[in-house]
């Protein structure tokens, strides 16, 4: 029984390793060489699946990617990948696959009532149904359709597979690798030409692989494909990529590639990533990507046992495989008499050649008759029996005036159609061209180029082996000239046989059927039928882009390249417009369902983005620090002591801070040296404060508005010299900042002499804050004179510390005495170290950014994008200030006019005290005047910091509200889920209102 | 040219292993150098030339080398200015003197980024994996350097041999940029 359906011989698969392999437990062998589908046809296995809808029993369509029905399950390393095609699946020693929609069985199915009760289930069945009652989409509609909605089972691990990304450039890429793509890619490459070929399948060779009826320069078809490869791969400037999907065609030539690296193996080896996506910029590319055979619309053409004719002989070519014993091949065209020829000469007995057409070629109907083959002329099928897999098919004759008659059955156990070819223009529509009707070839071609991409082969409607071939090193020849200006004598290879076929139909046959009682499958994998279609069009759906989402036809994972021809004819016919006037849908990325993790790459886990270390990071990792993510950066949060929470822990630091001292890294903050003689001129446009009386070593807290007059950043500014200041950022803003500033020295300024230099990186620093701050520090600075009236609070120096040189700034953040030292950054951890064993030494400690937060909160300092929100000006802060009055302009100086920012009732900061001090306000909280508003009254500001504070002994909390300065002492509340709860309207500085601290 | 370079200016860190050393691919973590950015129009030309010791490219994306030093071109008024460590005040000090008033910037930068060398058949692909540029020879020859992007890091990258670059990343990047670096180059392990 073991491979009963195995030729004796032929094919490429391996006969000598025979391979193991499991379809829902039953254990099966194949070849190496062979796809699981053709493993599964070689045991007799038509059926794979259940179809999406109606759960009806669906065999192998297909034997390429755009396969509809097999789609199956594949366990690998104790998870399982939905969804993939059977066609695709390469068979390797262990394969363990499942079919998919089925419950209990792929036999016996529960789901199978869907079928039976199909009148229930009509096009927009869900728009109709599910819209009333409302109240029952909630509970009722919404859980019964996910539940049964869906293909396939989704892993339940995280993916334990890693992923590769590659950048490449090449000169021409060549997509496919049938004729005109090899072609294609022989007469780049003998230009010099840097060239990829990328294929789908496994084995490059396209249609060559299954062609037996031809010979190229004497060859056999796949002894051409084999020495052309061999030229290839001996070339430098060839890349061949088998198994690897073209997938996006993207803007500027930028082509996406999945290459699949370990899918197709056994046991891979782990290093090995499993999928690489190449982001390809391409100067020309080539689509050679052929054409699919298109299915024929008849009542029940979706049994099992029912394919492609073209499948059918590529099973049997390439695979060595017979698609049954009797087999009936229905046509409406010529090629599909080839496959009838190639099987019958194999031993399959064929029931007949039915071919739609009155008078197909003399020439076919005399090789038929030679070998016995009955032919029926303007014959249709007009239905199918059998339960699980096709055994019987029923004809009709086809008059003259289009009617059908019945003409009989016939047995048999498998059916190969042929309703023609359609052009696979997937890339090149998402090239962004427009496809052009040709009424010649009965299909939509490539028009006119939007970007460098030429069609070649079939893939623009051309047929005919030698055709194809001289279209594809034409192609090649004139990509590669495109490219590089370079061209090469190429010696064209010349085909016989395989010549070009007539012939096709689109959309619905013709049957004598009871309509009502008939499906007839337009998209398999979504179980559309012609009826839905025209059901579509008689509920006014008149543009094929309404039919599609009415439908569902063309949306499952082969975009309609089966079904969209089909489709459109049918409508075109129901609306009584020619073809044309219904529309095409677009093809869009991905060509083929392609995993997440190909998109993803390696960019996952610590990798997912950088994570920016500060000096101190080691001592604070073994210090047993908990860290919080500020943009990139991991900032130490708070160092818990045993057997302390977060509340603890930062209690403790915040009182040590303010009555010894506290030991802070401020690494993060960014910095920009300003450097030239318009360096203050420059700082004076920028921020709000005026900057050019500011002495030498002297600091300014600075405000930075955009143009609108909203606050976006803020930092301290030092001047070092006249000509260079030394610009702080916020930790996040840095980069913009940066890039803001470059921005308009390049575009307004441009004859300002001045520089900006981004030293984030070339300092750490360490903030020392609290009343022994400056007897910590000044056993290792030099230079400098720490004295207050000699360095006193907004002040900076240079000199060493540690012996390193030092920028020395005097400036505070806490409200306390405080320096920042700025050390070259490879000496950051010496410093560090250093004067966490000082600080300790006093009695002080080491803090994170929760304390930070805390004790400026205490100050009143605002945090921009915490206190702001890119709504919030200089006054709403309580910064008037902070700008410059007498200047002539700085960025945001106009915006500040504003009616809208000089308008009555815009929210202020303030501060808030909760009557019950222990109360900590929840931040984002909203604030009303009211304790109990109604339902939908908007809210007059809200919460923007709120911690305990050690300091104040209670809860205290900074806030945005409505006119809040003039609200100062009044009662406002906080309704919260619990209650409303009461706060009093305070100034926003909390703690030592006077900064009589600063300056001690 | 390359194997000067690396020897005088880009030396692999005494004492540290090699972050990765494979056969087709290795990545040394360099020592410590000078490093100056400098900006200013092009009239700074001449003089700043006199001052380092080494003519400044003008040809976008080039580089200018001497027995101890190398000014990369980085944009139409930036240039980054190599030097060997312990010539940093010597550098700085050349160069103040020989620009006097002229208007430029020249800031100190050595601490600001670290640099890495990968070299090897496998070299430019490896690259490749986080870095969108094409590194083939003929489009990236030998001598040509640029800031472009790793993954999401800033990078500047230079090549001193057909297979074999410097890559620069700001301190706190080079962990990403070399975790990345050793990820990609995991499957040349494969047997």
């Amino acid at each position: 029984m073991s491979q009963s359906f195995r030729t004796e011989a032929g094919g490429r698969i391996d006969r000598d390793r025979k391979v193991t392999f499991s379809f829902d437990g039953d254990q099966l062998e194949g070849y190496e060489g062979d796809t699981l589908a053709s493993a599964l046809l070689a045991n007799g296995i038509h059926m794979v699946g259940r179809s999406f809808k109606y759960h009806r029993p669906r065999g192998i369509l297909t034997s390429g990617s755009e396969e509809p029905n097999a789609l199956v399950g594949v366990y690998r390393q104790g998870d399982q990948t939905p969804n993939l095609r059977a066609t695709q699946v390469e068979l390797y020693e262990g394969l363990k696959a499942i079919s998919q929609n089925r419950f209990p069985s792929l036999g016996f199915d529960v789901g199978a009532v869907n079928d039976f009760l199909s009148p229930l289930f009509p096009a927009g069945f869900y728009y109709k149904t599910f819209m009333w009652p409302r109240s029952f989409w909630d509970r009722v509609y919404e859980p019964i359709i996910r539940a049964a909605a869906g293909l396939g089972k989704p892993p339940k691990n995280a993916d334990h597979d890693r992923y590769a990304n590659l950048y490449a450039h090449c000169d021409v890429l060549v997509v496919g690798s049938g004729p005109a793509g090899l072609a294609a890619a022989l007469a780049a490459a003998e230009t010099g030409a840097r060239v990829i070929l990328c294929d789908e399948q496994a084995e490059l060779g396209g249609s060559l692989l299954s062609e037996t009826a031809a010979t190229i320069d004497g060859k056999t078809p796949v002894d051409w494909v084999e020495d052309a490869i061999r030229t290839l791969q001996a070339m430098d400037n060839v890349t061949l990529l088998p198994r690897t999907t073209a997938f996006g065609y993207f803007a500027q030539n930028f082509v996406a590639l999945a290459e699949r690296i370990t899918d197709h193996v056994s046991e891979p080896d782990p290093n090995l990533p499993r999928e690489r996506l190449w982001q390809l910029r391409a100067k020309e590319v080539v689509i050679a990507a052929g054409s699919i055979e298109r299915p024929m619309v008849f009542p029940e053409n979706d049994r099992p046992g029912i394919m492609n004719a073209e499948a059918g002989r590529t099973y049997l070519n390439r695979y060595g495989v017979k698609v049954g014993h009797k087999a009936l091949v229905a046509t409406a065209c010529d090629t599909a008499w080839q496959a009838a020829f190639d099987l019958a000469d194999a031993g399959v007995e064929i029931a007949a050649i039915a071919d739609l057409r009155e008078n197909p070629p003399e020439a076919l109907q005399s090789i038929a008759q030679a070998r016995g083959i009955r032919v029926e002329t303007a014959c249709v099928v007009t239905g199918t029996t059998g339960r699980k897999r096709i055994d019987k098919a029923l004809l009709g004759r086809v008059s003259a005036s289009g009617s059908v008659a019945s003409a009989g059955d016939l047995a048999c156990d498998s059916l190969l159609m042929s309703g023609g070819w359609t052009p696979t223009v997937s890339l090149y529509s998402q090239s962004r061209g427009k496809v052009m009707w040709d009424e010649a070839a009965g299909a939509f071609l490539p028009g006119q180029h939007v970007q460098n991409e030429r069609s070649a082969g079939s893939s623009r409607g051309l047929y005919g082996l030698n055709d194809v071939l001289a279209d594809g090193y034409a192609a090649g020849e004139e990509a590669a000239k495109a490219a590089t200006g370079k061209s090469a004598k190429v010696t064209y290879a010349v085909a016989s046989g395989a010549e070009a076929g007539s012939g096709g139909t689109l959309g619905a046959l013709p049957d004598d059927r009871d309509a009502s009682r008939v499906k007839a499958f337009v998209d398999y994998q979504n179980d559309v039928t012609a009826k839905d279609v025209k059901l579509a069009v008689r509920e006014g759906m008149h543009s094929i882009e309404h039919i599609k989402r009415y439908t569902t036809t063309g949306m499952a994972t082969d975009q309609g390249r089966l079904s969209n021809m089909n489709a459109l004819a049918i409508a075109s016919k129901a609306l009584d417009k020619p073809l044309t006037d219904v529309g095409l849908t677009t093809f869009r990325q991905p060509f083929t369902p392609t995993t997440f993790g190909t998109f993803a790459t390696s960019s996952r886990g610590d990798f997912f983005d950088p994570v920016r270390k500060t000096p101190s990071h080691q001592w604070a990792t073994d210090s047993d620090a908990a860290f919080e993510d500020v943009g990139q950066w991991k900032r130490a949060w708070y160092f818990p002591k045993a057997g302390e929470d977060i509340h603890a822990a930062v209690a403790r630091e915040c009182e040590v801070v303010r009555n010894k001292l506290g030991l802070f890294d401020a690494s993060t903050l960014g910095k920009i040296e300003v450097v030239g003689p318009d360096a203050a001129e420059f700082l004076e446009r920028m921020y709000t404060n005026p900057w050019k009386k500011l002495g030498v070593g002297r600091c300014r807290y600075g405000l930075m508005l955009n143009e609108a007059g909203f606050i976006i950043d803020d930092g301290v500014v030092g001047r070092i010299a006249e000509d260079r200041f030394h610009v702080t950022t916020t930790t996040g803003g840095a980069p913009s900042v940066f890039a803001t500033m470059e921005d308009y020295l390049q575009t307004e300024w441009p004859d300002l002499d001045v520089w900006i230099t981004s030293t984030t990186e070339q300092y750490a620093v360490a903030a020392v804050q609290g009343p022994l701050a400056r007897e910590a520090i000044a056993p290792f600075v030099q230079g400098i004179d720490l004295s207050p009236d000699a360095f006193p609070h907004m002040s900076v120096a240079t000199g060493t510390f540690c012996g390193v040189p030092c920028r020395l700034f005097r400036i505070s953040f806490t409200g306390e005495v405080g320096f920042e030292i700025n050390v070259p950054r490879r000496h950051g951890e010496m410093v560090w170290k250093t004067l966490e064993h000082e600080v300790a030494k006093l009695g002080g400690c080491t803090y994170g950014t929760e304390t930070m937060h805390v004790l400026r909160a205490e100050k009143g300092y605002i945090i921009v994008g915490q206190e702001t929100d890119g709504t919030v000006t200089p006054d709403d802060a309580g910064m008037t200030w902070a700008i410059g009055k007498k200047k002539h302009d700085f960025v945001g100086k106009r915006g500040l006019q504003r009616p809208d920012l000089v308008a009555d009732n815009r929210k202020q900061l303030v501060g808030l005290l909760t009557t019950d001090p222990k109360v900590v306000l929840e931040e984002g909280a909203q604030i009303t005047e009211s304790a109990n508003p109604a339902v939908g009254t908007p809210a007059d500001g809200h919460v923007t910091s709120s911690y305990h504070s050690p300091a104040m002994g209670r809860s205290i909390a900074l806030a945005l509200v409505k006119n809040g300065r003039a609200l100062e002492g009044k009662t406002l509340h906080v309704p919260m889920p619990d209650g409303s709860i009461p706060v009093t309207v305070t100034g926003p500085v909390f703690f030592d209102p006077k900064g009589d601290r600063l300056n001690g | 040219m390359a194997d000067d370079l690396v020897s005088t200016l880009y030396a692999p860190d005494a004492g540290q292993e090699p972050l990765l050393a494979l056969p087709d691919v290795s990545i040394l973590k360099t020592a410590p150098l000078a490093r100056l950015s400098f900006r200013g129009r092009n009239g700074v030309l001449a003089a700043a030339s006199k001052g380092f010791g080494l003519d400044l490219p003008v040809k976008p994306l080039s580089a200018e080398t001497g027995p101890d030093r190398a000014a990369f071109w980085l944009g139409p008024d930036e240039w980054l200015l190599l030097a060997q460590e312990d010539m940093l005040s010597e550098t700085m000090e050349g160069l103040a003197t020989a620009l006097g008033d002229t208007p430029h910037a020249l800031v100190d930068v050595s601490h600001r980024q670290d640099a890495m060398l990968v070299t090897g058949d496998q070299a430019a692909w490896l690259l490749n994996s986080g870095i969108p540029i094409d590194l083939h020879l003929e489009a990236f020859p030998v001598g040509m350097v640029t800031r472009t992007l790793f993954h999401k890091a800033p990078v500047m990258l230079w090549r001193i041999g057909p297979d074999a670059f410097v890559v620069e990343a700001w301190g706190s990047f080079i962990d990403y940029v070399a975790g990345l670096l050793i990820e990609a180059a995991q499957e040349l392990k494969a047997a």
